[in-house]
């Protein structure tokens, strides 16, 4: 198996993350409004994905899911060329870029060259990676994000903590105040009907002035170089059709063959999404308007990120691209549940975040590289994947890729540890004298402090002398 | 395979394992050399150790023998991971039988249907190790075998819920880990049963670890304890 490396191209992760990744979970931990929202949250769309998997065969559906991404991987260079070819048959402009910066300035340098002033946004996590947002701002271009959830983070200042869901972490209350604040009123209701009625007036007046729409893609088609946008609230269908100009983002791995195998991944991604057996809009775009055809824009490009994705091909890892982000595994994590995916400091969070950020930003990239370890490897995120990643096995792999301080103490001590436990004598003679260690420091059956690594143990919770356990 | 778990903090739970299986006949040998099944170094992210212990471990298991683990972790490990830890090395074919040999300590009591007789324990809750659960998947088995040896299983909320142990997790991410600890040592205290058994001695070092250290006054017992009399 051969892995070909590259240098990190400009972070996927964002760079400004404040503290540890342990201290972050730390202050998260400390947030019980955050905890609630999340478990909420993660509980309601337990709910909902059970019914899929009751009512309509999810599971059923994996493996030929899993067999579909795994494919398109493959032969994922003949896709993209079909992909290519195709748009520009239908009178579209592709771009390949290398790497986020890349595709942030390409996009910016078009806004800027047709003298855009405002650019309206749907939901999308490729132009979070390529910190879009950010490259349009500098130039002086206004954004605004127009799915209801990333408008509420925008006014908040801040970002995505789920794929899909990216404001879950907070709930009514606190959206109500922030629409109260943009307002510039009390007079916002604070009712979920009342709030997303609020959002749409305001959005409304802000498509209005946009001349540039910029999208994600959740599927490209090859065979006829569509793009397909799958959304709940209507608001990606007005970003690509009434802007002037629509530039939809597409990480480089979100293409399959033909319409056959998108029938099959559009049905199971909002199943495993959100619980819902359709999308409630699913928008097909095939090239700009065409003469004699009432509405679309003028101008569309297609801008495919490579961004780290193409040497994963062919690694232990090229699972990880098979991902069709649909968040079940963030939802079906204990770990996010705890903390939400701010705390991961990635627009990916989750399983698949702790396994794809670091690989995209190269082993050693310090925003991301303790990402693999926070993980209890429980599974739950395999089996709650609708393509089938082995994502706890990626993670095993992705800790053993990772090249940091910690990982390097953690060499020298298994190293000793594998000399001792590799045979029987030095083994034994190991034992026997850790259980006279915890005898000897044992009171009343529990240990509360122990040295060295061990100390890490200790620090919040208690080991026992005495086996069983006295309460 | 005694576990190296067993072997550090309750000699008990493997000595209690050896008892169960002997009382239903079963002939037991219990290997003098073995040590662990190497995945605290392979979770690390440390391979190459991993796979120096893990070696030994295959040659001591080597053999037509059963090997009976009191651990779904420790038994998921050798099932599931050393498959692709010795993928193209010399020992693949030796991993890959060994593997094929390897089962849980209430797994083999329900394939070979056998019983140890009956348990004083009474209630208990059953707590579903993440492992035991999703890599050996298996549910059934240990409550088979609780059933028959006459206890209840009281089952609390979200047993298939992680208690956060995770192996080295527990002390690179311990808030966390604990934070997930207190909330499993909290809702095996609502099932309203006096013990909480697991067939993972990790995850009820762990969580009896936390509710003593929060005073929850939570009992614990690895289930070879409890089908052992």
């Amino acid at each position: 198996m051969s892995t070909r490396r590259r240098k990190a191209s400009g972070g996927v992760a964002y760079p400004d993350a404040r503290g540890t990744l342990r201290e972050r979970t730390v202050q998260a931990l400390a947030d019980g409004t955050l905890r609630g929202n999340l478990e909420t949250a993660a509980a309601s769309w337990g709910e909902s994905r059970d019914a899929m998997r009751r009512d309509h065969g999810l599971d059923a559906m994996r493996d030929r899911a899993r067999d579909i991404r795994r494919r398109n991987i493959r032969e994922l260079p003949a896709l993209l060329s079909e992909m290519q070819a195709k748009v520009r048959e239908a009178g579209g402009t592709v771009v390949r870029a290398q790497d986020g910066a890349e595709a942030a300035r390409y996009v910016t340098g078009l806004a800027r060259a047709r003298g855009v002033t405002v650019v309206a946004k749907s939901k999308s996590m490729a132009t979070e990676e390529i910190k879009l947002n950010e490259s349009l701002t500098d130039a002086g271009i206004e954004v605004v994000e127009t799915d209801l959830g990333e408008w509420i983070l925008q006014l908040a200042g801040e970002r995505p903590s789920h794929i899909i869901a990216p404001a879950v972490h907070l709930n009514r209350g606190q959206v109500a105040t922030l629409f109260r604040e943009e307002a510039g009123t009390d007079d916002v209701p604070d009712d979920r009907e009342g709030l997303v009625a609020h959002a749409r007036v305001r959005l409304r007046e802000k498509f209005a002035q946009a001349g540039m729409g910029v999208s994600g893609v959740n599927l490209g088609v090859a065979s006829t170089g569509t793009v397909c946008i799958v959304e709940n609230e209507g608001n990606a269908r007005l970003v690509t059709s009434q802007p002037r100009i629509h530039v939809a983002v597409m990480g480089m791995e979100r293409v399959v063959a033909d319409w056959d195998e998108a029938a099959h991944i559009l049905q199971v991604l909002p199943m495993a999404a959100i619980g819902q057996d359709a999308a409630n809009y699913v928008n097909l775009i095939t090239g700009p308007r065409r003469e004699g055809e009432a509405d679309g824009p003028e101008e569309f490009h297609l801008v495919i990120v490579d961004g780290g994705r193409g040497a994963l091909r062919g690694t232990e890892f090229e699972e990880a691209l098979s991902c069709i982000r649909c968040g079940a595994c963030l939802y079906s994590c204990p770990m996010w549940k705890s903390v939400g995916g701010q705390a991961y400091g990635s627009p990916y969070s989750g399983p698949i975040g702790a396994v794809i950020t670091p690989l995209l930003e190269g082993p050693a990239s310090p925003t991301s590289r303790d990402l693999p370890f926070m993980s209890s490897l429980c599974g739950a995120c395999g089996e709650a994947c609708p393509v089938g990643i082995p994502l706890q096995d990626l993670l095993v792999r992705a800790r053993a890729r990772a090249s940091s301080p910690a990982t390097r103490r953690s060499a020298i001590v298994f190293r000793a540890w594998s000399r001792l436990w590799r045979r029987p004598t030095t083994y034994r003679a190991w034992m026997a004298g850790w259980r006279l260690m915890l005898r000897a420091r044992g009171k009343g059956g529990w240990v509360t402090r122990l040295p060295g690594p061990g100390a890490g143990w200790t620090q919040v919770r208690d080991m026992p002398s005495r086996w069983p356990p006295r309460p | 395979m005694r576990t190296c778990l067993s072997d550090a903090v309750a000699p008990s739970v493997w000595k209690a394992s050896r008892r169960v299986l002997e009382r239903c006949g079963v002939q037991v040998r219990v290997p003098r050399s073995q040590t662990c099944c190497s995945q605290p170094a392979w979770t690390a992210g440390q391979p190459d150790q991993a796979r120096a212990v893990a070696r030994h471990t295959i040659e001591v298991f080597a053999g037509p023998e059963e090997v009976v683990v009191p651990s779904g972790s420790c038994a998921g490990m050798v099932v599931h991971a050393y498959p692709e830890m010795f993928q193209g090395h010399p020992e693949e074919e030796a991993a890959l039988d060994l593997a094929r040999r390897t089962i849980e300590l209430t797994q083999f009591l329900q394939k070979h249907d056998l019983d140890p007789g009956p348990s004083r324990a009474g209630a208990v809750t059953m707590h579903d190790s993440c492992h035991m659960l999703r890599v050996m998947h298996e549910s059934a088995s240990p409550r088979a075998a609780l059933d028959r040896a006459g206890c209840e299983v009281r089952e609390m909320p979200g047993t298939d819920r992680c208690c956060g142990f995770g192996g080295v997790f527990s002390i690179t991410f311990p808030e966390l880990s604990a934070r997930l600890g207190e909330e499993k040592a909290r809702a095996a205290m609502e099932s309203g049963a006096p013990e909480v058994v697991s067939c993972d001695l990790g995850c009820l070092m762990h969580v009896a670890g936390v509710a003593h250290r929060r005073g929850i006054p939570l009992r614990a017992r690895h289930i070879a304890e409890v089908l052992d009399g």
